[in-house]
C-alpha cells in the first residue's frame, strides 16, 4: 500500500562453524574490500563476527563444518529453524571433510591415545566433566540431519564462489558458479 | 588467590552463569560462573569443549601428506601448522638447512601470516570492545560497527588483511590452506611480476601498520587505570629466540623467563622442548595445561604469543618495530603493577608491534633476488623423528612426529600455541570477574568484560584441539522442570 519509500530492506544472514576449521570464514572475508557494499545490503544475525549468541529470523543462514556431536545438531537445526535458505559451506559441511577422517577409529582409543598415554603427559586422564559435551561417535555432513538448499565445495570455496553466489542470491536469482569458480580443494 | 576461583567448594549449591559461544574469538570456547547467593564470583573456567584426536588419525599417513593434511586444524593460522609440520619433514628426510630461495619463500610466507591474523585479530574481532568500550551497545560491537563510526579504521583493517593473505596466495598458492612447503623446501618461488604487484602496496602498508601500532598504544593510554589493571597478573613466559637474542618468528631455540624477568633457559634446541615442558590434564577441559617441569604444574605455568614475544626479545631486528618496541617497555616502568608489557590488554599493543615487524621483514624480503631463484629442494638421509617449532601468531608451536621405513607416520604430538595460554587465560578470567564481576549483577555488557579478556590472547580454540571434532556448546539433559541431568550418554548420537 502506501508505505514509505525506504531502502529495500536488508537481507539477515548468520553464520555459524560446526566441526570445519574456519577456513571457509575466512575465505567469507577473503571478499577483501567488498565486504563494505556488501553491508550495504546485509545484516549479521549470529556469526562469529558478532556478540549474538543464538540464530534468529534469517533469510540466509551460512554453516560451515560437519556434524559430530549433539551440540552441533542442535545448533544446526536452531539454523534450519530459523533461517529460510540454508547453505553448506565448504568440504566439511558438504561431506564431513577432514574431521571425518576419524570416522574408521574407535572414538575411546583416540581420547586415550591423547590424554592417557601420550609422552609428556603428567597425568592421565580423560576429561569427562559434565560442562564438556561428548562427542558423536562419526562425523556427519549438514544433509544427513537437515535439509540443505545449497551446497557449496571447496575446501575452502574461494572468495570469488563466495562473491557469485551471495550477489546472485541478494539479486534474486538462482545462484551458478560455472566453469572456474567450482572447485574441491 | 585468585586460584582459589578455579574450583568452588560446593558447586551444587552455587548458580551457574555460561557465556556461550565466546564470540569474536577463532574455535570455539566457552566460559562458566558459578555464584552464591550473594552474586559473588566463586568459581571462574575456561574451557575448551572440542576434543582434537588428530594426533591419532594422522598416524599411518604418508608424511609427505602431513603439511596439507594438518593445515586443516586451523583456517586462520593453516600457514603455522603448514610450516611447523614441513619443518619437522625437513628433519625426517634429513635436511637441516634449507636454500636460501626455500628459507626466504616460507618466512615470506609466515610474516605475510603474521601480518593477517594480527590484522584480523585487532580490527575485525577486538577493536570493537576497544573502540566502543566493553559495554557499550552489543548491538554495534562488531566489525560493522567499526565501519559505520569509523570507516578509516576499518578499510585499513580489512586492507592489511588482504594484503597479508595476497602474500600467502602468492608464496603458497592458495590464501587458505596453499600447498607450497614440502619436505626440504618449497615447490614453488614467485615471479618478478608477484614480487613486484607486492612491492606497490608494502610501503602504505608499512605505513598503516604504523598507524595501529599508535592506535593500539593510544587507547591504552587513553583508558590507562582500566588497561594497566584488566585482568592482570603475573606470569612466566617462554617464547623462540634467535641466536643473538633478536626476535626470531619463524626459527630459534626456546627462551623462557620467569615472572620477575630471569631467565629460565636459554637458547634451548627445541629438539628437546619435552625436557622442560610438561602438560597436565584436568577433567573440565579437553585443552591441556602446560607448564615449565622444573617448576611443576602448580607454579610452572607460562604465557607465550606477542607479550612474551617482545618482552623477552633483546632486540626486534627492523627498526619501525624496534623503536615502537623500546617504547612499549618504557611505557609505566618501574610502577608497582604498571606497565603495559605485564598487562592483560598490553597482548593487543604488542600484537600490533610485531605486524609493523612483519611488514617491515616483508618490504626485506621482497627486494631480495633470492625470492626469483631456482634452487628449491635439498634431500638428506631420512631420519626417524622430526620436531618443528614456530612462532605462530598466537606463540610457540610445536609439531613432533616419529615415520616409520615404510615413510608412514607412527606417532604425533602436537603442543599449539592456545594450549600454552590456557592456564594464563583462566587466570585472566578469575582476575577480571573479581575485579568488575563479584558481587554485582550480571548484565551482558559484564560478562563481556570477561569474553574481553580471553581476545586479549587472540585464542584460536578451532586450532587448541581439533580433529575428533568441535564441540562448541554443551551437551545438556533437561528433566520437565528444566533443571539439568548429569546422565549424557553416548547414545546421544542417535539423533536422526
Ligand atoms: S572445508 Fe576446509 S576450509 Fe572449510 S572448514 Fe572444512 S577444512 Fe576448513
Amino acid at each position: 500500500m502506501n508505505a514509505p519509500v525506504e531502502a529495500k530492506k536488508k537481507l539477515r544472514v548468520a553464520t555459524t562453524s560446526l566441526a570445519g576449521c574456519f577456513g571457509c570464514h575466512m575465505s567469507i572475508l577473503d571478499i577483501d574490500e567488498r565486504l563494505f557494499p556488501l553491508l550495504g545490503l546485509i545484516e549479521f544475525d549470529r556469526s562469529p563476527l558478532t556478540d549474538i549468541k543464538h540464530c534468529g529470523p534469517c533469510d540466509i543462514g551460512i554453516v560451515e563444518g560437519g556434524i559430530c556431536n549433539a551440540e552441533n545438531v542442535h545448533v544446526l537445526r536452531e539454523f534450519r529453524n530459523n533461517c529460510k535458505i540454508l547453505i553448506a559451506i565448504g568440504a566439511c559441511a558438504v561431506t564431513g571433510g577432514l574431521p571425518a577422517q576419524r570416522n574408521h577409529l574407535d572414538l575411546g582409543d583416540c581420547l586415550s591415545e591423547v590424554y592417557l598415554t601420550e609422552p609428556g603427559l603428567e597425568n592421565g586422564l580423560i576429561p569427562n566433566d559434565p560442562e564438556l559435551p561428548l562427542p558423536l561417535d562419526k562425523v556427519h555432513p549438514l544433509h544427513e540431519v537437515v535439509k540443505v538448499d545449497y551446497f557449496i565445495p571447496g575446501c575452502p570455496p574461494s572468495a570469488d564462489a563466495i562473491w557469485k553466489f551471495l550477489t546472485d542470491l541478494i539479486a534474486g536469482r538462482t545462484p551458478k558458479l560455472g566453469h572456474g569458480l567450482i572447485k574441491y580443494d | 588467590m585468585i586460584s582459589q576461583l578455579e574450583t568452588a567448594p560446593h558447586p551444587e549449591t552455587l548458580r551457574r552463569v555460561a557465556i556461550e559461544p565466546i564470540s569474536r574469538v577463532e574455535g570455539h570456547g566457552k566460559v562458566t560462573l558459578l555464584l552464591d547467593e550473594d552474586d559473588h564470583v566463586r568459581q571462574a573456567r575456561l574451557h575448551i569443549v572440542e576434543f582434537r584426536g588428530f594426533e591419532k588419525f594422522v598416524q599411518g599417513r604418508p608424511f609427505w601428506e602431513i603439511p596439507v593434511m594438518v593445515q586443516r586444524l586451523c583456517g586462520i593460522c593453516p600457514v603455522s601448522h603448514h610450516l611447523a609440520a614441513s619443518k619437522a619433514m625437513d628433519q625426517i628426510v634429513g635436511v637441516d638447512h634449507l636454500t636460501p630461495t626455500a628459507e626466504k619463500l616460507r618466512r615470506l610466507m609466515h610474516y605475510g601470516q603474521i601480518l593477517q591474523s594480527h590484522a584480523l585479530h585487532f580490527f575485525h574481532l577486538s577493536s570493537p570492545d576497544l573502540l566502543f568500550g566493553f559495554d557499550s551497545d552489543v548491538a554495534k560491537r562488531n566489525i560493522v560497527g567499526v565501519a559505520a563510526e569509523y570507516p578509516d579504521i576499518a578499510r585499513q583493517g580489512v586492507l592489511l588483511r588482504k594484503f597479508g593473505q595476497e602474500v600467502i596466495r602468492i608464496t603458497a598458492g592458495k590464501r587458505v590452506h596453499g600447498t607450497s612447503a614440502i619436505p626440504g623446501g618449497v615447490n614453488k618461488n614467485i615471479s618478478k611480476e608477484e614480487r613486484d604487484f607486492l612491492l606497490k602496496d608494502i610501503y602504505q602498508i608499512i605505513g598503516w601498520s604504523r598507524d595501529a601500532v599508535h592506535l593500539a598504544a593510544r587507547l591504552f593510554q587513553q583508558n590507562l587505570d582500566l588497561y594497566n589493571s584488566f585482568g592482570r597478573f603475573r606470569a612466566h613466559s617462554l617464547s623462540l629466540i634467535r641466536a643473538d637474542g633478536a626476535m626470531d618468528l619463524y626459527h630459534g631455540g626456546l627462551r623462557a623467563r620467569d615472572m620477575d624477568g630471569r631467565t629460565l633457559f636459554d637458547h634451548v634446541d627445541y629438539g628437546h622442548y619435552r625436557d622442560h615442558l610438561g602438560e597436565q590434564v584436568k577433567s573440565w577441559s579437553y585443552m591441556k595445561f602446560p607448564f615449565f617441569r622444573d617448576m611443576g604444574p602448580d607454579t610452572g605455568w607460562y604465557r607465550v604469543g606477542p607479550l612474551a614475544r617482545v618482552t623477552q626479545c633483546d632486540f626486534i631486528p627492523t627498526p619501525f618495530a624496534d623503536h615502537e618496541r623500546r617504547d612499549f617497555l618504557a611505557f609505566e616502568r618501574g610502577k608497582p603493577d604498571g606497565g603495559a608489557a605485564g598487562a592483560t590488554l598490553g597482548y593487543h599493543w604488542a600484537r600490533m608491534i610485531e605486524m609493523l615487524h612483519a611488514a617491515e621483514l616483508i618490504k626485506e624480503l621482497l627486494h631480495d633476488d633470492d625470492l626469483l631463484g631456482a634452487d628449491l629442494v635439498v634431500t638428506g638421509e631420512r631420519r626417524e623423528r622430526g620436531i618443528g617449532v614456530i612462532e605462530a601468531p598466537r606463540g610457540t608451536l610445536i609439531h613432533d612426529y616419529q615415520v616409520d621405513d615404510d615413510d608412514l607416520v607412527m606417532t604425533a604430538n602436537l603442543i599449539v600455541s592456545t594450549t600454552h595460554n590456557n592456564q594464563a587465560m583462566n587466570e585472566a578470567i578469575r582476575q577480571v570477574a573479581r575485579q568488575h564481576l563479584d558481587g554485582r549483577k550480571l548484565t551482558e555488557g559484564l560478562l563481556n568484560h570477561i569474553e574481553v579478556a580471553v581476545r586479549a590472547f587472540d585464542p584460536c580454540l578451532s586450532c587448541a584441539t581439533h580433529a575428533l571434532g568441535k564441540m562448541p556448546l554443551e551437551v545438556e539433559l533437561l528433566d520437565a522442570e528444566g533443571s539439568r541431568l548429569d546422565a549424557v550418554t553416548r547414545d546421544l548420537q542417535g539423533f536422526c
